[in-house]
């Protein structure tokens, strides 16, 4: 079931803040996890297993350490799902 | 030719842990000792890992010294005469020589000789690759009692400027005597591998290489730690729970869950995971001791049973994993 970028955002922003606190209004294109949102390394994993459940991919942990930004995680979500 | 049928031996259907010694490190490292050369801070060593202090031991005071001390104090809790101990077995990646083993010091100095003896390179899976060694001669009858002992001094192999695992390290030792039982007091292991993961934990470089670079610096850990969390936490849990299933039980009926102590993080998100009832006390000794790999479960054990001694007689989950990687996971029975 392919999402758009958009919905794939909003569902990722909600994963960002049930793990981190962080604001889901925080969680927008062209930001950095761990620079602009201070994401450190194991949330990020968290994130990533609880991603791939909501949004039924798969996410290498090669790839994990790629998904630098919001618009990298999104893509790459949205592209698996295609 | 006719030849003669082999005798063999069946022992007690059922094992249990009898008694449990701990031996720390002497000294106490406190985040701002090691803060330094990794150009961090103890705010942040504690939001990734828990770790507030690590235990760890004075340039004399070996892995095999702590191990004969923490030996010595479970055979002494257990009741049983040392010469009643059939194998002594000890899981460490900190033997000063490949051969001969840890354990045969051991079991000599606790008065075990001529136990057999043999150590387990299992990492921080070793303990319960021991426990599981443990049930399993005792009830083939090979052996009445078994030792086994998980002994570290990781600070050996810590790199100070490591920012993957070495802050992280800490040293000790911990033992169990393990022997027969009315009823089951070791539930069937559930253990395993992943090799195809061998990297993700490991040496910086052989021993070999370190006698032939130019820096001659010794191995030391380092691990991809989001490899490795990932791992422990989604993996685990799997492991974990096919070793309650396997016991007949539920995480409603542990006492205490005792998991490696390898990171509070991967404790808490591990127990989330599981669905821990908030009645079952979950071993942090990393806290304040560090991760000791194979010695974590029982100093854990240890500290569980002192902090809640009516814990005795109840059931709690033990789960090791690390390099390999390996893991095994058993319910026990508390002595």
């Amino acid at each position: 079931m392919a999402q758009s970028k958009d919905e794939v955002l909003a569902g990722l922003a909600a994963l960002v803040n049930d793990e981190t606190g962080v604001p889901v209004e925080s969680v927008v294109f062209g930001k950095s996890f761990a620079e602009d949102l201070d994401i450190d390394s194991i949330s990020m994993m968290t994130i990533v297993v609880n991603a791939e459940e909501e949004f039924g991919v798969k996410i290498p942990d090669d790839k994990v350490q790629e998904l630098k930004t919001v618009d990298d995680a999104v893509d790459f979500i949205v592209g698996a799902q295609a | 030719m006719t030849r003669p049928p082999l005798k063999h031996t069946t022992g007690s259907e059922f094992t249990r842990i009898y008694a449990v010694g701990a031996a720390r490190g002497d000294v106490v490292v406190p985040n701002d000792d090691i803060v330094g050369p990794i150009d961090s801070s103890d705010e942040w060593i504690q939001q990734r890992t828990g770790v507030i202090t690590r235990r760890r031991a004075s340039e004399n005071l070996t892995a095999s010294a702590m191990a004969i001390s923490a030996a010595r104090e479970a055979v002494n809790r257990s009741g049983i005469d040392p010469s009643e101990i059939g194998a002594v077995i000890v899981a460490t990646i900190s033997n000063e020589v490949p051969t001969p083993s840890m354990a045969a010091l051991v079991a000599d100095a606790i008065g075990a000789t001529p136990a057999a003896a043999y150590d387990i390179s299992a990492a921080c899976a070793g303990f319960c690759y021991g426990i599981a060694q443990a049930d399993a001669l005792i009830r083939a009858g090979v052996a009445r009692f078994v030792v086994v002992i998980g002994a570290e001094k990781l600070s050996d192999v810590a790199e100070p400027t490591d920012r993957t695992i070495s802050f992280l390290l800490a040293d000790g030792a911990g033992a169990v005597v393990v022997g027969p039982a009315d009823e089951a007091g070791i539930s069937p292991t559930v253990w395993g591998s992943d090799g195809s993961k061998w990297e993700s934990i490991g040496m910086t470089k052989t021993t070999k290489q370190a006698f032939t670079d130019a820096d001659t610096q010794l191995p030391t850990l380092r691990q991809d730690g989001q490899t490795v969390f990932r791992w422990a936490v989604w993996e685990m849990a799997k492991v974990a729970q096919e070793a309650l299933d396997r016991a007949g039980i539920t995480s409603a009926d542990l006492a205490a869950f005792i998991p490696h102590q390898a990171n509070m993080r991967i404790i808490t998100e591990f127990a989330k995971q599981l669905d821990v009832p908030d009645h079952v006390v979950i071993a942090r000794d990393i806290e304040d001791m560090g991760n000791s790999s194979a010695a974590s479960i029982p100093l854990a054990m240890h500290r569980v049973l002192e902090e809640h001694p009516e814990l005795s007689g109840g059931y709690a989950l033990i789960i090791g994993f690390g390099a390999g990687l390996v893991y095994a996971a058993q319910i026990v029975r508390l002595p």
